[in-house]
């Protein structure tokens, strides 16, 4: 559960990066502050207060969501907002001449994004996203407070018949946490290093 | 209504103490984690740096609940929530304060080093003298950043029964049977009410010192 907690949160997550760091550089001030003010809503409120709003508060509203995808939309909504600064920071950082370039070549803006700015852009996101990722899974453990059955949340309703065995249990369940940074760790350098291969 | 408004202030007070506790004992904590990783001694430094790696990559929630669970029946004596929430808050983020301060150092020019060692400084001067004025004020606004972080952070820490704004926004839900909608956005509100203005006060830090620098 938690795998695919991280697995569709990830995905979520990055296309809403891509989203809202994209929109943040619209040419139009109109999407730009949409997204702008959206980013600062999400970031400046807690990923476990917009989990306890989607899920305890929507159903009110009308909107009633499963746990899975209230988590996932929680996670993947909160961690997206952070994911676009990535994004745009680092289009951002694609050195000038390379606009203009794909501008002289008279490519349109959606091929200048493309085949220009975002494979030199994509490098530069790799490490962040990295770290970000690394934030993401250990958010998935919030879904224990809406009773999502991912790892720690079963953990919790086990841990009363095994008291005795608290500390091998938990020293177990943060080895499996740690392994599973360390897997997306090095899954983020080794795309580095295809990425940077004959490039750098 | 009021009530739980009142409610509200009360565990965001509760909040900023955790806050405001933790961050002390994370900047403590980071930068001895920062001394102890520059250590030549490989034996100290590098297990240092992998407990690092393991705190900061595994969930505060697991943390805060193990040490909850787990510290009263190492000390034989209860401890209160506010106690082992900011050890835990202060623990985890320490080990992001101390990945600061070391670029805070790293980024002390050589010269400043060779210098210290030219007047024949002592350890601890040359790191009070020397290379830590020089090292921390530019990180400040990174800093600022986390202590923000941390505030956002607490609410993890109702899991220990934390009296903070989520907790009291809950009980007042279950006391009355009032629907979420008005109580949890009320402590979204109280969050961002908090966060961005802090936010863009750390801002205006960073343009600061970055004109101070002449950058």
């Amino acid at each position: 559960m938690t795998l695919q907690l991280l697995l569709y949160g990830t995905l979520l997550a990055a296309v809403l990066s891509f989203v809202f760091g994209l929109a943040r550089l619209s040419r139009f001030a109109a999407v730009r502050g949409t997204a702008s003010v959206l980013v600062e809503l999400i970031r400046g409120t807690s990923l476990i207060v917009q989990l306890f709003w989607i899920y305890y508060a929507l159903p009110h509203l009308g909107i009633e969501l499963p746990k899975l995808p209230a988590a996932v939309i929680a996670i993947g909504v909160n961690y997206g907002a952070y994911g676009s600064e990535i994004v745009r920071s680092a289009i951002l950082a694609v050195p000038k001449g390379q606009r203009e370039a794909a501008i002289a070549l008279n490519f349109n803006s959606y091929q200048r994004m493309r085949y220009i700015i975002v494979p030199q852009a994509l490098l530069r996101m790799l490490p962040p996203f990295g770290n970000l990722q690394v934030e993401l899974l250990k958010g998935t453990a919030l879904a224990y407070f809406i009773g999502l059955g991912e790892v720690f949340y079963r953990t919790m309703t086990q841990l009363n018949y095994y008291l005795y065995l608290l500390v091998p249990i938990f020293a177990g369940l943060l080895v499996i946490y740690f392994a599973l940074s360390q897997l997306v760790l090095l899954f983020y350098r080794w795309a580095e290093r295809r990425l940077a291969a004959g490039r750098m | 209504m009021d009530e739980l408004i009142a409610a509200l202030l009360r565990g965001l007070w509760t909040t900023v103490q955790a806050t405001f506790g933790a961050f002390a004992l994370a900047c403590v904590l980071g930068l001895i984690f920062a001394m102890l990783r520059r250590v030549r001694i490989k034996w100290i430094a590098v297990p240092i740096a992998w407990l690092i790696e393991f705190i900061r990559t595994t969930p505060l929630v697991v943390q805060a609940v193990f040490m909850w669970m787990a510290l009263p029946r190492l000390i034989g004596m209860p401890l209160p929530a506010l106690t082992v929430g900011i050890l835990a808050l202060g623990l985890h983020y320490s080990t992001y304060l101390s990945e600061v301060y070391r670029s805070g150092i790293e980024g002390v020019p050589r010269g400043q080093w060779e210098a210290a060692v030219a007047l024949n400084f002592s350890p601890a001067q040359k790191w009070l003298r020397i290379i830590l004025p020089q090292a921390i004020p530019p990180v400040l606004p990174v800093m600022g950043n986390y202590l923000i972080v941390m505030f956002k952070e607490v609410p993890v820490l109702m899991a220990i029964t934390l009296g903070e704004m989520l907790l009291a926004a809950n009980s007042y839900i279950a006391s009355t049977f009032a629907d979420g909608i008005v109580p949890y956005s009320l402590v979204a509100l109280f969050f961002l009410a908090v966060s961005y203005p802090s936010s863009l006060l750390v801002r205006l830090m960073e343009r600061r010192l970055n004109r101070q620098r002449g950058a």
